[in-house]
């Protein structure tokens, strides 16, 4: 089974990881990486992908000519998702250890994030015929 | 692999011979995760050079000799890596340590391919992994087109099968049947496997299509291969008829869109009937022998609903006493809900409702879709319209499969404008 496991950081203001101390920048960063190709060796990931930061963040709409009309930017966002991996594993239990091991990343000070991460079952296919 | 698909002939070929062929390589070099490697290839090298050159007059020897070849260069880089790192002069020349034994083309072993699913789906390996495993060294699909059929990396499913193989290292399994003491739990689990790969393809896990043939019929040939080997097992038949059965009817469950049509409203002239024939007889021989398994009754059910040309002509009250003897043989929440639907069929909703009550208390499925989708269509047929709305809600809110969320809510939308 594929579950999505979004990586929330709080908003309000500029991208707050572009203030850390170069250190702990790279500790985080290197963090991340190694977290993912050990995914991969695992034979869980399905794909990865980190945001570009909320600033840059716009709000597409359709005018009443199928147009795109932008809106943004939304420095009152609390949470924003800052990336996110998709895993496909045995059961949701499996699914929850991984999310944990990336909320336990490392910040400033190289203490831990403690991130929320939201995770949430991907749609598949019904198991079998309906009665 | 692209050139795998040019030839449909050959490949069915190497399909078929690819587990007697890792048979064998195993059985001389002993290392199961280097001659897996070694067999993937050489069914490569066939599948590029046999439409071409055409199909030598010994296919299983060709492909025993080639696997062999990469086998002896493995041992080569072998003994030439493990002589730097140890330093350790051999008074033996590497050619001769490493010399083919004579007998390379001797016949393959009847029993390979059941010894080698054994092995792939032993107890020690996740279900995804043996699942992988047995796809790539008993069916001869590339780790390409597993990754495919399961939506994933190939990247991802290289290193799944390459963990796969640890484990088996690690677990030290030898590449022998299992004792007769063994046999029977590990014929279940080798059976959970051909089925969970079997609904894989049935079903989809991905987006809003629903088959992904390639899958069910790997499942269907591999298990049809375990029967042929294991003729007298009632449960390799009764699986094989279940799928059968199941698989008949795959071109009447989805309608042009993918939307799901369920069992009574199926066009059924659009079942298979030679695979219905066919899983029909499966069954009555397997039955008749006394033995009575989970998948000969999940089949034996299948096939009561496969005889009947029309859904009023099902025979619920044998399909309810099916269900009555396959409760007691497996303690499954699931078991008790499609129960439920074949007593209400007999004996009206009520009687399915009451069955339906206990399971609120049973933490496998309560608050599960299925619980709350059967219950919705229950109390439509017992007139309680606002409730079955309800729970036709609760439960597409609760699934996780997309045309099944469909489905669910085109189900409450019908409703709540009828009344």
């Amino acid at each position: 089974m594929k579950y999505i496991l979004m990586m929330n950081t709080p908003g309000n203001g500029p991208y707050q990881i572009a203030s850390w101390p170069k250190k702990d920048l790279h500790a985080h960063i290197e963090f991340m990486k190694s977290f993912c190709t050990k995914l991969g060796a695992a034979g869980e990931l399905v794909s990865a992908e980190g945001l570009a930061g909320p600033d840059q963040a716009k709000l597409v709409r359709a005018d009443k000519d199928g147009k795109p009309v932008t809106d943004g930017v939304f420095p009152e966002t609390k949470e924003f998702l800052a990336g996110y991996w998709i895993v496909d594993v045995d059961s949701p239990e499996r699914a929850y250890q991984i999310a944990a091991e990336a909320s336990a990343a490392p910040g400033p000070g190289g203490k831990r994030l403690n991130m929320a991460i939201e995770v949430r079952e991907v749609m598949s296919a019904p198991p079998q015929d309906l009665p | 692999m692209t050139s795998r698909r040019l030839d449909p002939e050959i490949e069915h070929l190497l399909r078929e011979l690819a587990p007697q062929v890792l048979g064998s390589v195993i059985r001389k070099f002993r290392d199961f995760a280097a001659s897996e490697d070694a067999v993937q290839e050489a069914l490569i090298a066939a599948a590029n050079q046999w439409p071409v050159d055409g199909v030598p007059q010994n296919p299983i020897g060709w492909l025993i000799r080639v696997a062999s070849w990469r086998m002896t260069d493995h041992v080569r880089n072998e003994v030439a890596r493990k002589r730097r790192e140890e330093l350790v002069v051999s008074l033996v020349p590497p050619e001769q340590q490493i010399a083919l034994p004579a007998d390379l083309d001797e016949a393959p072993e009847r029993d390979d391919t059941l010894t080698l699913l054994f092995m792939c789906c032993h107890p020690a390996l996740s279900t995804s992994s043996a699942i992988a495993l047995t796809l790539r060294a008993v069916g001869g699909l590339t780790t390409a087109e597993i990754a495919r059929a399961f939506l994933v990396p190939e990247a991802t499913m290289a290193q799944r099968i390459s963990r796969a193989k640890q484990s088996i290292k690690a677990s030290g399994v030898p590449f022998q049947m299992p004792t007769d003491d063994e046999r029977a739990q590990r014929l279940s689990a080798v059976l959970h496997v051909l089925y969970l790969v079997f609904n894989e393809g049935y079903t989809s896990s991905g987006g809003p299509e629903l088959h992904r043939v390639e899958l069910s019929a790997e499942a269907i040939r591999l298990t049809r291969a375990v029967h042929a080997l294991l003729p007298e097992s009632g449960e390799v038949a009764g699986l094989l008829a279940l799928m059968l059965l199941t698989d008949a009817r795959r071109a009447a469950r989805t309608g042009p869109n993918g939307e799901l049509i369920p069992l009574a409203e199926q066009d059924r002239t659009r079942w298979d009937a030679a695979a219905i024939a066919e899983g029909i007889a499966l069954v009555t021989a397997t039955l008749s022998r006394g033995s009575v398994g989970t998948y000969q009754l999940q089949a034996a059910i299948a096939a009561v609903h496969d005889e009947a040309t029309r859904a009023e002509d099902t025979d619920w009250p044998q399909i309810l006493a099916l269900y009555g003897v396959l409760a007691q043989l497996s303690d499954n929440p699931m078991v008790t809900l499609s129960r439920a639907v074949a007593a209400s069929m007999v004996h009206g909703p009520a009687h399915g409702l009451d069955l339906l009550s206990p399971l609120d208390a049973d933490p496998r499925i309560a608050g599960h879709h299925r619980l709350h989708a059967v219950r919705a269509h229950l109390l439509e047929k017992a007139g309680d319209l606002p409730s079955a709305i309800a729970h036709y809600r609760s439960a597409a809110e609760r699934t996780t499969s997309t045309p099944e969320r469909n489905y669910l809510l085109l189900q409450a939308v019908r409703l709540a404008e009828t009344r």
